[in-house]
């Protein structure tokens, strides 16, 4: 990383590899646009606008730059699906709304290096041929809010944003839109709802997709952070330059963020699929706590399904089908499929043996239960039930047949849903009981069989007789 | 109702960042007045209807969603603390506790409807928040738009309130 150093106690560890993150923790580096300018910035904007937008595309899809919000679709695929014979005007938002539980990655890509992001934007928008673009930033980021809209300004002044940027004759304006505290509006279409002013109820897809129909039904993109972050990085290298970082299929960086048990909780910037769980846990996080056992770890933000701590993994197909334990999990987009959960957001929280599962999963079902929207009726009501029934396990009294219940309401919402929220909620539940039904069962007890808790089934019951 | 003329001012430049659509400063609008008036009163959301050529439900019903937007004053120094896994596991419900007991805030009547809690003084109040995206350096608090990780000392952080 030749001459740049880091403020003692942030510096990288050896086995990343800083791209996006480069500038976060840098001594000597401030968040204005002098800086940013002084080593090369808005060099690859002033490129890519002497290109053809097509070209500009041909680049990311090369690159095989997959979403680093969630779904970990390509982005360049997602630009593609704009109708080739589009007349309206097209959209480009932002989602900074990060907020999946165990995701910290963001905020210190605004706070410390919003030029780049802002960069990243700006070529993208040419690439798509959008003409206004917004930030939709969460509003528990307020400082954020501040940096950007400074950020945004001195941009304008330098002549990279606003009309005839860099005398090309392309035009763009970038807005901040802060959000209210809604999980929801992290689903691209309930961001867009949002961003029109209404309550963010997702929309309805297939068929239309927001690349298509999107913004006041416009054909819009909607990209992360560290997504638009990495497409000034493509244009710097070129796509396949770019694509021999990582791995096959999973290029690139991406940046994991660590919380829970262990002794070194951060952030890190690593080549997809080059470290291992075990690695990221044991080496680049110190490890777990003194005397602990692993018990869990959710690898992929708090909606990813949850794997054991002793759990064995078949991955590849045919005879290069091999087992493999957890700490053996190459950190990418497939490998994470293919044993059954996703590399989702990046947020891998550890849980160790001194932690009681069902308080675990009861903290996620309380948070599924108030993010949901509501517009569904499975995923409205069936969230809650799973709230309030782990509330029971966590004060053991639940009843036998609770578990049974829990699974049940969970697989109800799982794809009944008009957004992935549905899952997003379910899987936690499901992968819990599937995996710690043993666990779980302890806060079940034969004498609660039967027995009505609350006043409400108490006055239902009343009434039937 | 009185709205000062600075206010009005931001709340047109924010209106002019949505040329195709009024109704997209919805939000902005109400993030304006709120963080004047501390909440969203009923005169608030007519007139952000009335500037936005909305009905006042369309306001109304986009107050009543976020969890960001509140419809009763809250105290001088608003506090919320993350409630979600990560921060839970180093230790929110701890904090929580003893934001309340140095606050004198009693948090017994939250309810879904009515998350916030206020200390009787006015200065405090508190609320738990979902996920605050700071997971690695739990437990994590707001105060108004200051942020703070780590938290292990309640006395210091409040001092910088006093």
């Amino acid at each position: 990383m030749g001459n740049i150093s880091y403020y003692t106690g942030k510096e990288p560890h050896p086995r990343e590899k800083r791209v996006v993150f480069r500038n976060v923790d840098r001594q000597g580096w401030y968040p204005s646009i002098s800086t940013y300018l002084a080593e090369g910035g808005y060099e690859q904007l002033k490129k890519a606008l002497t290109e053809k937008p097509r070209t500009v595309i041909d680049k990311v899809k090369r690159a095989g730059l997959r979403g680093r919000g969630g779904a970990g679709f390509p982005a360049g695929v997602k630009w593609g699906f704009i109708p080739p014979n589009n007349e309206k005007p097209v959209y480009l938002i932002c989602n900074a709304d990060e907020s999946e539980p165990g995701t910290f990655k963001d905020r210190y890509i605004i706070h410390q290096d919003p030029h780049q992001l802002l960069e990243g934007m700006i070529i993208a928008c040419f690439a798509v041929g959008a003409n206004l673009a917004y930030i939709y930033i969460r509003e528990e980021f307020p400082e954020g809010v501040k940096i950007l809209e400074n950020a945004i300004a001195e941009a304008r002044r330098k002549g990279f944003l606003g009309g005839n940027i860099q005398k090309s004759g392309f035009d763009l304006e970038i807005y901040v839109h802060r959000g209210a505290g809604a999980y929801i509006c992290g689903e691209e279409t309930g961001l867009i709802e949002s961003l029109e002013g209404k309550r963010p109820y997702p929309r309805i897809k297939p068929p239309f997709f927001p690349a298509a129909m999107g913004l006041y039904l416009c054909p819009t993109i909607v990209n992360n952070v560290e997504t638009l972050c990495h497409v000034k990085h493509i244009l710097e290298v070129g796509g396949e330059e770019w694509a021999k970082t990582g791995t096959p299929n999973n290029t690139g960086t991406r940046i994991l963020c660590v919380s829970g048990d262990v002794k070194k909780p951060g952030y890190f910037e690593v080549e997809v699929g080059k470290v291992t769980m075990g690695e990221l846990i044991h080496d680049m996080c110190g490890g777990l706590k003194d005397g602990r056992k692993l018990q869990a770890i959710i690898p992929g933000g708090s909606s990813a399904k949850v794997l054991r701590g002793d759990e064995k993994f078949t991955i590849g197909k045919g005879d290069a089908a091999r087992k493999i334990e957890l700490w053996d999990i190459p950190m990418d987009f497939d490998t994470l499929a293919a044993c059954g959960t996703m590399a989702g957001s990046g947020g891998v929280i550890v849980i160790d043996d001194s932690r009681s599962l069902t308080w675990v999963l009861n903290n996620l079902n309380s948070f599924y239960a108030h993010e949901s929207c509501g517009q569904c009726t499975p995923c409205r009501e069936g969230s809650l039930w799973m709230k309030k029934i782990t509330d029971r396990l966590v004060n053991g009294s639940g009843s036998p047949e609770d578990l049974d219940t829990l699974y049940r309401v969970a697989k109800n919402i799982d794809g009944r849903t008009i957004c992935a929220f549905g899952e997003a909620c379910s899987w936690p539940t499901e992968s819990f009981i599937e995996k710690f039904k043993d666990e779980l069962a302890e806060g079940c007890k034969t004498e609660n069989s039967g027995v009505l808790v609350n006043p409400e089934s108490i006055a239902a019951a009343a009434n039937l007789r | 109702m009185n709205i000062p003329k600075e206010i009005v001012r931001e709340i047109d430049q924010q209106i002019s960042h949505y040329p195709v659509s009024k109704r997209s400063a919805v939000l902005p609008v109400l993030h304006s007045l709120q963080h004047h008036f501390g909440y969203l009163s009923d005169d608030a959301v007519e007139w952000t209807a009335e500037r936005l050529d909305l009905e006042p439900i369309q306001v109304l019903e986009v107050v009543t969603f976020y969890p960001g937007f509140r419809q009763s004053a809250p105290g001088k120094y608003h506090i919320r603390v993350c409630r979600t896994l990560s921060c839970a596991m180093a230790g929110s419900a701890e904090l929580m506790e003893s934001l309340c007991e140095k606050t004198g805030i009693d948090r017994s009547g939250v309810t879904h409807q009515e998350p916030i809690a206020l200390s009787e003084d006015g200065k405090f109040s508190i609320e738990f928040a979902e996920c605050l995206a700071s997971c690695g350096t739990g437990p994590v608090c707001m105060v108004n738009d200051d942020f703070y990780e780590s938290v292990s000392d309640v006395d210091e952080l409040l001092s910088n309130y006093e």
